[in-house]
C-alpha cells in the first residue's frame, strides 16, 4: 500500500519515521530496508575513531592528548569503569589550571559528532564564559573515554568546572550527535546526578551556537549556586518553541 | 552462614546470600563486569542446585544489603506480610519454583505482599524462558487512571513521541501517527531532551491540549526528574503521571537524585490534582538491569537482583505502569540479544509477580550486539506472557533517544498476531472515531489542524 498524501503531509513536521504506509500490520518493504541500512550506518559509527590532528587544526589551539584505560573498542565497550579512568601515562601531561573551565574533548561512543560539532561549540562558548569572569584551561582530547573521565582530568588540573563534550551513541537517524556535561568541582566519585547534561548537538537537532548558550548560563548558574546536577535547574528563559 | 554444593567432583561454596544469588545468575556482561558473575558453567549450575534447596524463608533473615545501611531493605522487610507468605513458606526455592507452575490467578494474587524482591528474583534464576512466560501469564494486575489497564485479553502501548529538541509539531505528528495506528492507551509520555522546566510545562500543555482536543480517554506525562515535576504541578501545569527513573538500592536512587521520601511527596502532590478519571494510579517509574552497577551503587549483588529490588520501591506509591527499558543501558550489562531477551523476561515476571503493571521496553542500542530478529522474538515472548504494554515509537527509531525501540506497526502485529484489543475505554474511542477503518484507508480522522498542525 502506497502512502496516501494526507499522511504523508505530517513529514513536514519531523524528523521521526512518520507516515511509513502499512502493508498489513507490517512495514511495507522500502521501509523495512530503509530502516536495515540505517542500522548498518550506525552499527559502523560505533567503531568511528577520532582524527586527532584534523580536530586540533579545528580548535585553533593545541590541545594537551590524553587517553582512558581502556585499550582498544571491545574494552570500552565492556569495560566502561576502565574509559573512566585515565591511563596513568597521561596524568604527568595535564597541566595545574586551578579555578579555570576546562573542556574535555572526548570521543564516547561515536567520534563523528564530536569532530563536527565541538569546535564550532568552544568557539562560541568561548567568549561568553570569559564574559562570565571565568578563565579558560588548555583543551583536553580524550580517546576511549567516558563521561566519568571528566571528573579525574578536571581534578588532577584542579579546575573548577569540566564540561565533557561527548559523541553519543549513533542513532538510525543521527550518528553526529555531541553530548555536553558539565560538573561543578570535578573529582573523582562524582554521579551523574551531579551533573547538567546537553543532549542532540548537532545541525538538526540543537545548534552548537544554542548549546554554547545553554552552557554559558548554566555555568553562570553553577558558579552563583555553588552546585551542578538535580540541585541547578535549567531556567534558561527559551525563545518560543513554535518557530 | 554459607552455602554449598558438588558439580562434576567439585565442592563449590558461596558464603553468603548475595553471592549465591550472582553466581547463580544465568550470564550476562553486567555481572561479569562487577566480578560477581560464576566463573564456569559448572559453578554457575552448582549455586542454581544450592539456590533450589535454600528455604524461600531464609530470604526474611539473611538480607542482600544491610537492614540499617539501605531504606530499600527497610522498605522491603517493614513491608513483607507473613499471612500473605505462609502458603509458600514452608518451600525451598526449587519447590516454589514448582508451585509457581502449577498455581491459579488468584492464588498468585494473594501471594505478592507475602513475596520480597530477592524471593522473585531468586525463583527467576532457576527458571526457563518458558516458565518465566507461562507464570507471567497467570500474574493478573490491573490499574487505572482514565482508563482501565491490563486487563486479560488487552495489550496497551505507550505513545512515546520524542523530539530530539521539543519541537512542539514535531511530537504533535509523531502523536498524530501513533493514535492513527493504535498506540497511546498506556500513555502519551514524551521524554524531554533537555530537563528545562519552562519546556517541561509546555510540552505539558501540548500533550493535555492534544488529549482534550481529540477527547481520548488515556493519561498523559512528561518524562522529567521528579523534582521538575513537582515544580511544574506548583506552577499549575496539567500534570497527570509523574514519572521516575528509579533503582533497587538506597546509592542508585541517591544517584538518579530521589529518596523515598521525596516519591512519597511527588505521589500525594499527584494525588491531590485528582486529574484521574476511573483510578487514582498516579505514578510512572522506569528501571532497568546495569543502573545500579553503572552507578557504583550494586552493593556487591548482581544486577538482576538489584532490579527485582527496584519494584518493591515501584510497589510501594500504587503506580499505573511502571517498565524496564531493558535493553537502553547498553552492551556492558546486556551483551548481545540473547541476554536482553532472558533479563526482559526475567523482568517482566519478577515485576508481574510482586504485582505491578509490568511493561518492557523492548530495545536496543546501536552499539549491542542485537538487532531487529531478536527484538520480534523478545516483542513476541513478551505477548504470551501477556505484558501490560510495550513502546511505540515512530518506525522503531526514537530520534532523541537514539536506539530502537518497538514501532506502532509492531504493535499492531502483536495484537493481531496474538488477538490482544487496547484497553476498553481506548478500543471505544478508537471505534467512535473510526480510527482504524481510516487510517487503514489512508485517510485522516483526526484533524491535524486541531492540534497545531497546518
Amino acid at each position: 500500500m502506497t502512502t496516501p498524501t494526507p499522511w504523508v503531509d505530517l513529514r513536514r513536521f519531523t524528523s521521526a519515521r512518520v507516515a511509513l504506509g502499512r502493508a498489513g500490520h507490517g512495514l511495507p518493504t522500502a521501509a523495512h530496508l530503509d530502516f536495515q541500512e540505517a542500522h548498518a550506518r550506525a552499527r559502523d559509527a560505533v567503531h568511528s575513531a577520532l582524527d586527532l590532528d584534523a580536530l586540533e587544526a579545528a580548535l585553533g589551539q593545541p590541545a594537551i592528548r590524553v587517553a582512558s584505560q581502556a585499550a582498544d573498542r571491545r574494552t570500552y565497550l565492556l569495560r566502561p569503569d576502565l574509559g573512566r579512568r585515565l591511563r596513568e601515562a597521561d596524568r604527568a601531561r595535564l597541566p595545574p589550571a586551578p579555578g579555570a573551565f576546562l573542556f574535555v574533548v572526548a570521543d564516547g561512543l561515536c567520534a563523528i559528532g564530536v569532530q563536527r560539532q565541538a569546535p564550532t561549540l568552544i568557539a562560541a562558548a568561548r567568549p561568553l564564559l570569559v564574559a562570565n569572569g571565568l578563565a579558560l584551561a588548555p583543551i583536553v582530547i580524550a580517546s576511549q573515554a567516558r563521561v566519568g573521565l571528566g571528573d579525574e582530568i578536571g581534578e588532577a588540573m584542579g579546575a573548577a568546572l569540566v564540561a565533557v563534550l561527548i559523541g553519543e551513541r549513533p542513532g538510525l537517524s543521527a550518528t553526529d550527535s555531541l553530548g555536553l556535561y558539565l560538573t561543578l568541582g570535578p573529582r573523582r566519585g562524582r554521579t551523574d546526578a551531579e551533573r547538567n547534561c546537553i543532549s542532540n548537538i548537532r545541525p538538526s537537532g540543537l545548534s552548537p551556537a544554542a548549546a554554547a548558550e545553554k552552557l554559558a548560563w548554566l555555568s553562570g548558574a553553577a558558579m552563583r549556586l555553588g552546585a551542578t546536577g538535580v540541585a541547578l535547574k535549567d531556567e534558561q528563559p527559551g525563545g518560543p518553541l513554535l518557530p | 552462614m554459607g552455602f554449598a554444593h558438588a558439580v562434576g567432583g567439585t565442592r563449590y561454596l558461596f558464603p553468603d546470600l548475595r553471592t549465591l544469588l550472582a553466581r547463580a545468575t544465568p550470564l550476562r556482561s553486567g555481572d561479569v563486569l562487577a566480578g560477581l558473575a560464576a566463573e564456569t558453567a559448572q559453578e554457575r549450575v552448582a549455586a542454581q542446585r544450592a539456590l533450589a534447596d535454600l528455604p524461600l524463608r531464609h530470604f526474611l533473615n539473611e538480607a542482600v544489603i544491610p537492614y540499617e545501611a539501605d531504606e530499600v531493605t527497610r522498605l522491603i522487610l517493614d513491608r513483607h506480610d507473613a499471612a500473605a507468605f505462609a502458603p509458600v513458606a514452608h518451600l525451598t526455592v526449587g519447590g516454589f519454583r514448582d508451585w509457581l507452575l502449577a498455581a491459579e490467578p488468584a492464588a498468585l494474587a494473594a501471594l505478592r505482599p507475602g513475596l520480597t524482591p530477592e524471593m522473585a528474583a531468586g525463583v527467576s534464576k532457576i527458571m526457563r524462558l518458558q516458565d518465566l512466560v507461562a507464570v507471567a501469564a497467570q500474574c493478573r494486575v490491573t490499574s487505572r487512571f482514565r482508563n482501565t489497564l491490563g486487563l486479560p485479553g488487552r495489550l496497551s502501548i505507550r505513545l512515546q513521541p520524542n523530539d530530539p529538541v521539543d519541537d512542539p509539531r514535531g511530537v504533535a505528528a509523531a502523536i498524530l501517527d501513533g493514535l492513527l495506528l493504535g498506540a497511546g492507551d498506556a500513555v502519551i509520555g514524551v521524554n524531554p531532551a533537555t530537563d528545562n522546566l519552562e519546556t517541561t510545562i509546555r510540552l505539558l500543555d501540548l500533550l493535555d491540549a492534544v488529549r482534550d482536543r481529540y477527547a481520548i480517554p488515556t493519561q498523559s506525562c512528561v518524562l522529567a526528574h521528579v523534582t521538575t515535576s513537582l515544580l511544574a504541578m506548583e506552577r499549575g501545569a496539567p500534570v497527570d503521571l509523574v514519572f521516575q527513573s528509579i533503582g533497587g538500592t538506597e546509592g542508585v536512587n541517591r544517584s538518579f537524585g530521589v529518596s523515598l521520601a521525596l516519591l512519597r511527596e511527588a505521589h500525594e502532590a499527584a494525588l491531590a490534582l485528582g486529574r484521574g478519571t476511573v483510578g487514582t494510579d498516579c505514578m510512572y517509574f522506569e528501571t532497568g538491569q546495569g543502573s545500579a552497577l553503572s552507578a557504583e551503587a550494586h552493593q556487591g549483588c548482581d544486577q538482576q537482583t538489584v532490579e527485582a529490588r527496584a519494584y518493591a520501591v515501584a510497589r510501594e506509591f500504587a503506580p499505573l505502569l511502571v517498565n524496564s527499558v531493558v535493553g537502553f543501558i547498553g552492551p556492558e550489562y546486556l551483551f548481545d540479544g540473547k541476554q536482553i531477551t532472558r533479563a526482559g523476561l526475567e523482568d517482566h515476571f519478577c515485576g508481574k509477580l510482586l504485582g505491578l503493571p509490568m511493561g518492557v521496553d523492548v530495545c536496543y542500542t546501536n552499539h549491542a550486539e542485537a538487532d531487529q530478529d531478536e527484538m520480534d522474538s523478545l516483542l513476541t515472548l513478551l505477548g504470551v506472557a501477556g505484558v501490560t504494554y510495550v513502546m511505540g515509537v515512530p518506525g522503531a527509531d526514537d530520534v532523541m533517544l537514539a536506539y530502537q525501540s518497538t514501532s506502532f506497526h509492531d504493535g499492531l502485529y502483536l495484537r493481531a498476531a496474538l488477538g490482544r484489543k487496547p484497553a476498553p475505554e481506548f478500543e471505544d474511542w478508537m471505534e467512535r472515531m473510526g480510527i482504524e477503518a481510516a487510517s487503514g484507508a489512508g485517510q485522516l480522522p483526526l484533524a491535524p489542524a486541531l492540534i497545531g498542525l497546518r
